[in-house]
């Protein structure tokens, strides 16, 4: 028989218009809507991104140097390419108010500043005019966070270093606020020179200069990249240009959309259970139409091809919904969405993430449509006497079962292509499966208990009646524990992640992280700073180190990227001390250290697990470019470095002769009582005005509340899981209603009251929605059990207020859905329900 | 005499629909006595189903009084009508009506259960036994034949040993060799437990069995 044949019958039978597709239509459009939307919103960002690269950055390129200004050879460099050079400075110190300090994260500009856009003040003064020195006192602006913590108004003075500054007004917009990254303190904006005489800013102190380049329009960034970093990079120089202004802020939207839209395919895995059981139930309706076909002799690759062309249609009709609401839903909320990113977005119609969105729909809805498609070759001519589907668990044949694992793999490659990272892509795919492969042995096994649970309720009727009807043929309890189950497997997993990582951070943490970190204690002050700290009885523990940093350049000779490929260590520039001894807690796990008096060539001691993934091995040499200078040491042993105590850990470590030459701070952590930490900071910050503290409670709740925003993100991103899940589960009680009313309608033929009824559908919701809950709740546990311990890295355990509500959740969501159908269930009169099926 | 089981009185039976209103009992006065056996007959759309219907208290009746064992059924609520026919009234209907969540044991023990009946289980097996389907008490409708649903029907409505069978057509829907062993059946199980029972038929052999016949036609007595 022919495809027109099949196409001919399809329309026939599609005369009925979309009436009970409902389910299936919003199921495809909702996931395919969440993903173009996320995808979207995503391209929105990077375009507005590319298109403000050049004021993102403050310049058409950057030069960014840490711990110096750049030499007279690279300022040659840079005056002889661009119109115009603005140089700035970046560093940490505390603002001070009497005895109020507060840690701010300075910016100390040039009269070039800013080369691109505006800086907006409150209230709207020009720049210079609020930078400018009156009587002696250089004028200061700073962010309203920091001026309000310090009770500080326009017109009041504050103490930098041992300098004075007047705030003259707030800072409202920076043009280049988001190429600065993650800050854990407040911005104070300030003219560079106005930091003469503050003490700040000496020899050894932890600063970057960033040198913002005006070019000629018809510059070419690529080329400029690469001379500067064949001339520079060595030298601890890093390149940043519009084409990519803010590449911290677009390597996030990139991971984190990527993310998103994959928990968006957690949706379309939900949307699929629905589809998956809208055509089963479609089918089922069709069974008599199918066995007349057959009785008529239509073959079953018509009967298959038939319903394949009205399902496919009807799959695109769901996709192009769910791509013009992706599409335009974000751009009719774009001045929403704009007013509360950090960072520029051009909203426009992305072609691009409506066909991976169309792809993901197109290959969902093939996966979750084949199987019970498949079957309805099952259905023979003779299968109208007798119930139509006593074969429906039967599997399809196996070409249907290879082709669905065919698509299955394409959309993991696909997804994979896509967010370029299979990483991710396995990993968050891999726990979808995993979910929705333990929520359906769940169902089974529901299924399976419930059936023998209810022949031991004799005498209690009403919790039989539920217990039968989940265990039941032809019931939607499967589709229930799949689509709510997956829904709340996203949500419990979220919430077990977050909890666990906030718990982490901010609950064991502070039990042996320190109190403050100090930067830039200078080596002079050091004996005076230790004696203030260990006469101090609620001091218990002091660890100081010299700090200075650098770039390593080489392994063995060779550019150090070639042996350790991209790792983060030799990513940019890398804290380095010296010690002569090894500290009391040191564990070395190869080699030897050198002798207190060591002054040989110079000997590293490296931490093991980095060296260990960079491949280093001892004997190895490392060339390390500090301040300008290339150092190049042998690896004499390996140890171990737990950064999770927040402690201080060095990566690498030098013999004292390597380094001490070299002008260096000293970096300090202090363990002491809370109630003791205020006095101690007053006393040193009086009596060191250089030096900065870090309150490391404080830093906690700076990252904690990033993560926070992070945990919103994704949990608005599994709403729409939820959500698709919660319009499965309405479509299910939909579709069960009739049977509803058929039980409701012959158990009261025999004497039940419309209570005892409505107690047996509640409780069989409430039980089909406990144990979606639950299962949901060990899956999305299992899921957070291996994110924390493999990639995050710690410890877990089970966020009970999150876990209880993920089964309250599923409780309620089955009998809101259940009770929403059960009513008109229980109303009607019996007589004319049965008369209707004679 | 006793009184009679079933007391009717000029019922009115008529349903509002999108063409208008149906009258569909129009003064039906009729009674029945303990034990007896009668059959409503009729061509169809004589009111004979609705008849039975508003007899067992499945159907509301509009006008005129229905007495069932000495109660007013048209004084009565959907759960008081419920509550009345547990453990009285025994159904049995054409399309069978077996819930098709439950198996076999389970939808005869269902009318026990809601009775509070602790040897529900136990009677409904013996019930199966009589109609001869002992073996397929774990059997869900769907794995069944006409015939075999019918008798699972047969056994729901006569295991609590009700004191009136109420049977719709209940061979409808078989062929005539299964239709003539379920009418023995109900017969048999009528005579065992000494119920009155009321059923429509189009059969003039079947009604020829009952003791009494009454013949509707447009919705009256004729």
């Amino acid at each position: 028989m022919s495809l027109s044949l099949a196409a001919k019958f399809a329309r026939r039978e599609m005369r009925g218009g979309l009436r009970g597709f409902r389910l299936f239509l919003a199921c495809l459009a909702l996931g395919v809507a969440a993903i173009a939307a996320v995808g979207s919103v995503r391209a929105a960002i990077e375009a507005g991104l590319a298109r403000e690269g050049a004021a993102i950055l403050g310049g058409a390129a950057e030069l960014d140097f840490t711990y110096r200004f750049a030499t007279e050879q690279e300022r040659a460099w840079m005056a002889n390419r661009a119109n115009a050079v603005s140089e700035i400075v970046e560093f940490r110190s505390m603002a001070v108010v009497k005895d109020d300090r507060a840690l701010t994260q300075i910016k100390g500009i040039d009269d070039a500043y800013p080369l691109v856009g505006t800086v907006t003040l409150s209230p709207d003064i020009p720049l210079d005019a609020a930078l400018a020195t009156t009587n002696g006192i250089s004028g200061a602006v700073m962010e309203r966070a920091l001026s309000d913590r310090l009770g500080l108004t326009p017109g009041d003075t504050f103490q930098l270093g041992t300098k004075t500054f007047t705030l003259t007004a707030l800072l409202i917009r920076e043009p280049d606020s988001a190429a600065s990254g993650f800050a854990l303190g407040p911005r104070t904006l300030l003219m560079r020179d106005a930091l003469e005489g503050s003490g700040l800013l000496t020899p050894g102190t932890l600063f970057n200069s960033k040198y913002r380049l005006d070019l000629p329009p018809d510059a070419d960034l690529a080329a400029l990249q690469s001379q500067a970093e064949a001339q520079f990079e060595n030298a601890g120089m890093r390149w940043t240009d519009a084409r990519n202004g803010a590449p911290g802020v677009a390597q996030f939207v990139n991971r984190l959309g990527a993310f998103l839209v994959l928990v968006g395919l957690s949706g379309l895995a939900v949307g699929g259970v629905g589809v998956s059981a809208a055509v089963r139930a479609y089918l089922q309706g069709k069974t008599g139409v199918i066995a007349t076909l057959r009785a008529l002799g239509a073959d079953r690759a018509t009967i298959f091809q038939t319903y394949f062309i009205q399902i496919g249609a009807l799959s695109l009709l769901g996709i192009a919904i769910g791509l013009t609401l992706g599409a335009f839903v974000p751009l009719l909320l774009s001045p929403l969405i704009e007013a509360r990113l950090p960072v520029p977005a051009t909203f426009s119609l992305y072609p691009a993430p409506l066909i991976e969105a169309a792809l993901y729909g197109l290959l969902t809805a093939l996966a979750f449509t084949l199987w019970p498609l498949a079957r309805s070759e099952d259905v023979r001519a003779a299968t109208l006497f007798r119930d139509a589907w006593a074969g429906a668990n039967r599997l399809p044949a196996p070409r249907y079962l290879i082709t669905i694992a065919l698509i299955t793999a394409s959309l993991i490659g696909l997804a994979g292509w896509f967010n370029g990272s299979w990483w991710l892509t396995l990993w968050t795919l891999g726990g979808i499966g995993g979910a929705l492969l333990i929520l359906a042995l769940a169902a089974a096994l529901l299924r399976y208990i419930a059936g023998k649970l209810a022949r031991r309720t004799h005498g209690r009727p009403r919790l039989r009646w539920a217990l039968a009807a989940i265990s039941g043929p032809g019931e939607g309890a499967g589709a229930v524990v799949l689509s709510l189950g997956l829904g709340l497997s996203v949500i419990a997993a979220v919430g077990q992640i977050d909890g666990n990582l906030r718990n982490a951070i901010s609950g064991n943490l502070p039990d042996v992280a320190p109190s403050y970190f100090f930067v830039d204690i200078q080596k002079d002050q050091m004996p005076g700073y230790t004696e203030r700290l260990t006469n101090d009885a609620s001091v218990t523990r002091i660890d100081s180190a010299p700090m200075l940093r650098g770039v390593i350049t080489q392994i063995n000779g060779a550019p150090a990227r070639d042996t350790a490929g991209d790792h983060w260590v030799v990513r940019g520039d890398r804290g380095v001390t010296y010690s002569a001894l090894p500290g009391e807690d040191t564990k070395i796990t190869a080699g030897t250290w050198w002798a207190e008096d060591y002054t040989g060539p110079p000997l590293i001691s490296f931490a093991a697990e980095e060296a260990a993934e960079m491949n280093l091995k001892l004997g190895d040499t490392l060339t390390v470019n500090i301040l300008g200078r290339d150092i190049t040491g042998t690896i004499a042993s390996f140890r171990e470095v737990d950064f999770s105590t927040a402690g201080i850990g060095f990566i690498l470590t030098m013999n004292p002769a390597a380094l001490s030459g070299a002008p260096h701070t000293f970096i300090s952590t202090v363990y002491a009582d809370e109630t003791a930490e205020a006095a101690i900071l007053r006393d040193l910050a009086t009596a060191y005005p250089n030096i900065t503290a870090i309150r490391v409670r404080d830093a906690i709740d700076r990252v904690s509340s990033v993560l926070a925003s992070l945990a919103a993100a994704t949990s608005y991103g599994a709403l729409a899981t939820l959500l698709t899940g919660f319009i499965v589960l309405i479509g299910a009680a939909a579709a069960g209603s009739e049977a509803r009313t058929y039980e409701a309608a012959v158990l009261k033929t025999f004497g039940a009251s419309r209570r005892q009824i409505a107690t047996s559908f509640v409780l069989r919701a409430a039980l089909l929605g406990l144990f979606a809950g639950t299962v949901a709740l060990f899956a999305g546990a299992l899921g957070g059990w291996a994110v924390s311990r493999y990639v995050m890295e710690t410890d877990f355990t089970l966020i009970w207020p999150s876990a209880l509500m993920i089964i309250a959740g599923g409780v309620l969501a089955t009998v809101l859905a259940g009770l929403g159908f059960a009513l008109k269930s229980l109303n009607a009169r019996p007589a004319q329900v049965l008369r209707s099926r004679e | 005499m006793s009184d009679p089981v079933f007391h009717l009185s000029d019922v009115v039976l008529s349903l509002k629909g999108n063409a208008g209103t149906v009258d569909i009992l129009r003064g039906i006065s009729l009674d029945v006595q303990a034990r007896e056996t009668v059959a409503l007959t009729g061509p169809s759309g004589s009111g004979k189903s609705s008849l039975l219907m508003v007899m067992g208290g499945l159907e509301q009746a509009t006008g005129g009084t229905v007495y069932a064992l000495g109660e007013n059924l048209t004084t009565m609520n959907e759960d008081a009508l419920a509550r009345f026919r547990l453990g009285r009234m025994g159904i049995v209907f054409q399309s069978f009506h077996l819930i098709p969540t439950m198996t076999a044991l389970e939808n005869v023990a269902t009318p026990m259960e809601l009775a509070g009946d602790p040897d529900a289980f136990p009677k409904a097996e013996a019930a199966l036994e009589t109609v001869g389907l002992g073996h397929r008490i774990d059997h869900y409708p769907a794995q069944m034949s006409g015939g075999e649903q019918q008798r699972v029907a047969l056994a729901r409505a006569c295991a609590p040993r009700p004191a009136i069978l109420l049977a719709d057509e209940p061979t409808g829907n078989l062929d005539s060799t299964n239709g003539a062993a379920i009418m023995d059946l109900l017969f048999d199980l009528r005579d065992q437990y000494g119920a009155t029972l009321v059923l429509v038929t189009h059969d003039p052999a079947l009604a020829a069995r009952c003791d009494r016949a009454i013949a509707l036609a447009d919705g009256r007595i004729a």
